[in-house]
């Protein structure tokens, strides 16, 4: 019994690792603009195909790369090209929406997630693709429990990016000035940044995140459509708010819980199928009693 | 007589930090009575402790003789108080004829399917509070701008549209957070002969929260004096200006005797 | 009275309408089945426009709500009642349909009370999600392939019965106490509760009428198509939705009818660019919304719907 449920909570850590990713793309947009970037889930989309396009370009040059260093191209390349995409969706759909109402701004992120992935599928057509073994998925046996390298690699990737994410957010002068947007915008002028500036920068911080965790889940589950990221945006969504919606932390926190749930939940309920369900009643009941998610702060309204 | 508002023991905190502390306070039917005190000593949370914004954790308070402590506040309200707000909180986007019309949101005494089939029981109350809104918008000076949205109105005319609004339900209690803020001497000097007019007019018992040392020597019989949460004098306004506590609080810790408080620094 | 009579006339003339077209053939059967769906959509808008426009909540899980009066209704036809009574009782159906549907209403009305604005929204996201998770794994319904076998039962003259039924329904509400009281809420809730209004109360009328008219849509839809599954209430029909009413424009009754009737319309004669018709109809809401952002009648009224003035 032991080894099954080691094996799934590593599993689970896996594909945590990718809710993880993307739910901060989530929330740190929310933190800074209030507002819920219902693309995100979309652009993770991008990322990923931009990282098959660039696996597939350097394993087709005539040099015979090691894995290592094509697996780093296609990261370098998707985070780069899917930050850029961030900041151009920003700039053209939500900029001019600052300050109108903030429903508009969400229904204008639905138009903007819808093109995304029609635009894919009419290009790209509607069959999946599938994305190359790069990294060796032979099992290693530790202690009854089968890890490859693969497993490792993304939790150690994920890692790596959450930790350099919370250094930037707390100790560089962009993190401190997302900071004190997400707390106060007024006084962010006063600081000598301008607040477009952080906004941009944020967009491209959560999409080039996003398009990291592309190429993570790529290898991990390696059938890519141009819908994939309507679901898995959903579970990273919820990752966000159960987390607590604008606080970095809690958004990592709440992936792992819904990894945790996404793996666990066959082995207690007799089909797969309930996993929507049980997320989406946890979130209820989270909601019922701890409206702002387990590291949020709770709102206060002055009379 | 039963007192029209009492206030036993209230105490209140946000946090660590004591709002209210041991608040007692009785008002009688026709009184206009004043609160004042110093930014942040706990005027603005004694209204919202009576209207019911924030629970009460000590302390009661009784309406008509009637214990209010733990309802909501639309409940309170519909019994007969009713109150304005220090911002303005006009509903922005609808006309003053439906602000008004809103303030006796709970004297509509019709059901859903009344609503939903416009049924003659239906036309017959709506009628009669139209009628009765639009004089009160006469009464203020104010029908022209039945069908304009609140926002729109200039900032003086927004303060009386709200009393306006808060008097159509025929309160019997009603509570003036701060009327005269933002008001320069000569709309001050209207308001306090507006606010006496009323007071008779509608037979009121008013409890007002004021800064302006003036409106309140002007208009209240009763005052009682609020720092950090604590009640330091109550009594008539002429006594209140020379007891020592409150000229030590305020005016000798400032070495100012201005008419102002010196601490009535917002806006 | 004058206005009362041109308005009786015009409903009669609407109705004649809408049984004379089809049955002479002077409409054939795509154009009626497509403005069919304009009248079910126009239901789905109005109904969500109380809540999201009206209440000025922001619910983006009304597919859920009409899952419910879909299937609901389609288990009464198809289970319950004798085939041969069906065309008679279908109203009664979908008022059942619709009724059930009000009751589920209440599982939003409530959290409605203390959570708010985005938070809400999520709880009706997840009611959307949580309803379709059951639909799909009720093997009983079909599960995940679905359910049918419903008679044909909607057509033109009923899509049109009800979308003016609903019209009439909300639009009397919305010149209302009730309706009054709920754009109070939109506006600042908190000074709502302090003139008396008892927003607990409206909050529950505007969940329980606004997902009783989903209801009713998700009946017509149900047996317009005669076989509905899960995946036609996901959430994408709930963003379908959305998109109407804030193209037509948040609180506004005739912004939901012209909303409905746009977005319906407009996807239709898009068709002829294949796939490409979903690239460019996300991309015109995104236009609209920056140079709209308050949708065509964002917060106005066709002078037709509004009440007299009522100045003495």
């Amino acid at each position: 019994m032991f080894p099954i449920i080691a094996q799934n909570i590593l599993n689970a850590l896996q594909l945590g690792s990718v809710y993880a990713l993307i739910a901060l793309g989530y929330t740190m947009v929310y933190g800074i603009l209030t507002m819920i970037n219902f693309a995100h889930g979309d652009i993770f989309m991008v990322g990923c195909y931009l990282s098959l396009a660039a696996a597939l370009f350097l394993l087709g040059l005539p040099l015979h790369l090691p894995a290592g260093l094509i697996f780093l191209g296609a990261l370098l390349f998707s985070m780069l090209l899917t930050a850029i995409l961030g900041v151009a969706i920003e700039r053209l759909a939500y900029r001019p929406l600052r300050q109108a109402p903030r429903v508009s701004a969400v229904i204008t992120a639905l138009g903007v997630g819808l093109f995304l992935e029609n635009f894919t599928l009419a290009i790209l057509g509607p069959e999946p693709r599938h994305f190359p073994p790069l990294i060796a998925m032979t099992p290693w046996q530790v202690g009854g429990l089968s890890l490859t390298l693969l497993q490792l690699l993304i939790l150690i990737v994920t890692a790596l990016i959450l930790v350099l994410l919370d250094l930037l957010v707390r100790r560089t002068l962009m993190g401190m000035a997302m900071r004190a947007i997400s707390d106060n915008r007024p006084i962010v002028p006063l600081m000598g940044v301008s607040v477009d500036r952080v906004i941009s920068f944020t967009f491209a911080l959560g999409s080039a995140i996003a398009a990291a965790g592309g190429l993570l889940y790529g290898l991990a589950y390696p059938v890519l459509d141009p819908y994939m990221g309507i679901r898995i945006g959903w579970w990273a969504f919820i990752s966000a708010v159960v987390g607590g919606i604008g606080n970095i932390r809690g958004a990592m926190l709440g992936g792992f819980i819904l990894g945790a749930v996404e793996i666990l939940t066959p082995m207690v309920l007799p089909s797969s199928t309930y996993r929507d369900f049980v997320a989406f009643s946890l979130l209820l009941l989270l909601l019922v009693f701890k409206p702002t998610g387990l590291l949020g702060r709770p709102l206060f309204e002055r009379v | 007589m039963t007192p029209i508002l009492e206030i036993k023991d209230l105490w209140h905190f946000f946090g660590g930090l004591c709002a209210v502390a041991d608040f007692s306070l009785t008002v009688q039917p026709g009184d206009l009575f004043g609160l004042i005190g110093p930014n942040g000593a706990g005027k603005t949370t004694v209204f919202n402790l009576i209207t019911g914004v924030f629970r009460i954790s000590r302390g009661r308070i009784f309406f008509r003789g009637e214990d209010i402590t733990d309802w909501r506040s639309p409940r309170i309200i519909a019994a007969g108080l009713a109150r304005t707000f220090q911002n303005i909180r006009l509903f922005k986007d609808l006309s003053a004829l439906d602000n008004v019309l809103l303030g006796a949101s709970a004297r509509h005494d019709y059901h859903l399917w009344d609503a939903l089939f416009h049924t003659p029981r239906f036309q017959r109350v709506e009628q009669r509070w139209s009628k009765r809104a639009y004089e009160l918008l006469a009464r203020f000076n104010l029908t022209r701008y039945a069908a304009t949205p609140a926002r729109h109105l200039p900032y003086g005319d927004q303060r009386r549209l709200e009393i306006a609004r808060a008097l159509i339900s025929a309160p019997s209690l009603l509570l003036l957070d701060e009327p005269a803020a933002g008001m320069n001497e000569a709309e001050a000097t209207d308001l306090i002969n507006l606010i006496r007019d009323l007071h008779r007019e509608f037979s009121l018992t008013i409890l007002l929260i004021e800064h302006q040392m003036r409106v309140v020597m002007n208009l209240c019989q009763q005052v009682t004096v609020l720092d950090f949460g604590e009640t330091i004098a109550q009594g008539p306004p002429q006594e209140i200006q020379q007891h020592p506590r409150v000229l030590e609080a305020y005016l000798g810790r400032e070495g100012n005797t201005s008419e102002q408080w010196p601490l009535s620094s917002n806006q | 009275m004058q206005k009362r009579v041109t308005i009786l006339a015009g409903v009669a003339f609407l109705l004649c309408l809408a049984w004379v077209l089809p049955a002479s053939g002077w409409l054939n059967p795509y154009l009626v089945m497509i403005f069919m769906y304009v009248g079910i959509n126009m239901i789905l808008t109005l109904s969500l426009n109380l809540v999201n426009g009206y209440l000025g909540e922001f619910s983006v899980g009304h597919a859920g709500f009409m899952a419910i009066g879909a299937y609901v209704s389609a288990i009464l036809t198809v289970w319950v009642l004798p085939r041969p009574w069906a065309p008679w009782l279908f109203p009664l159906v979908l008022v059942a349909g619709g009724l059930v549907t009000a009751l589920a209403g209440l599982v939003v009305a409530f959290p409605s009370f203390r959570t708010r604005g985005d938070y809400l929204a999520i709880v009706t996201l997840a009611f959307n999600m949580i309803v379709k998770s059951i639909l799909e794994n009720l093997e009983i319904l079909g599960g995940p392939r679905g359910f049918l076998g419903m008679p044909r039962l909607t057509n033109l003259p009923w899509v049109v019965a009800w979308v003016l039924i609903t019209l009439f329904l909300c639009r009397n509400l919305v010149y209302s106490n009730v309706g009054r009281g709920l754009m109070a809420i939109r506006e600042d809730e908190l000074a709502a509760n302090l003139t008396s209004v008892d927003t607990r109360r409206l909050k529950i009328y505007a969940f329980l009428i606004s997902a009783f008219f989903a209801g009713i849509a998700g009946g017509l839809f149900a047996h317009l198509l005669q076989f509905i599954n899960p995946r036609s209430f996901s959430i994408l029909k709930s963003t379908d939705m959305l998109v109407m009413v804030y193209l037509g424009g948040v609180g506004s009754l005739t912004g939901s009818l012209l909303g409905a009737a746009i977005f319906t319309l407009l996807l239709e004669a898009l068709r002829p660019l294949g796939l490409w018709r979903w690239v460019v109809g996300p991309l015109l809401l995104i236009l609209l919304m920056i140079f709209r952002p308050h949708g065509i009648m964002g917060f106005r009224e066709a002078p037709w719907l509004r009440t007299v003035s009522r100045e003495p």
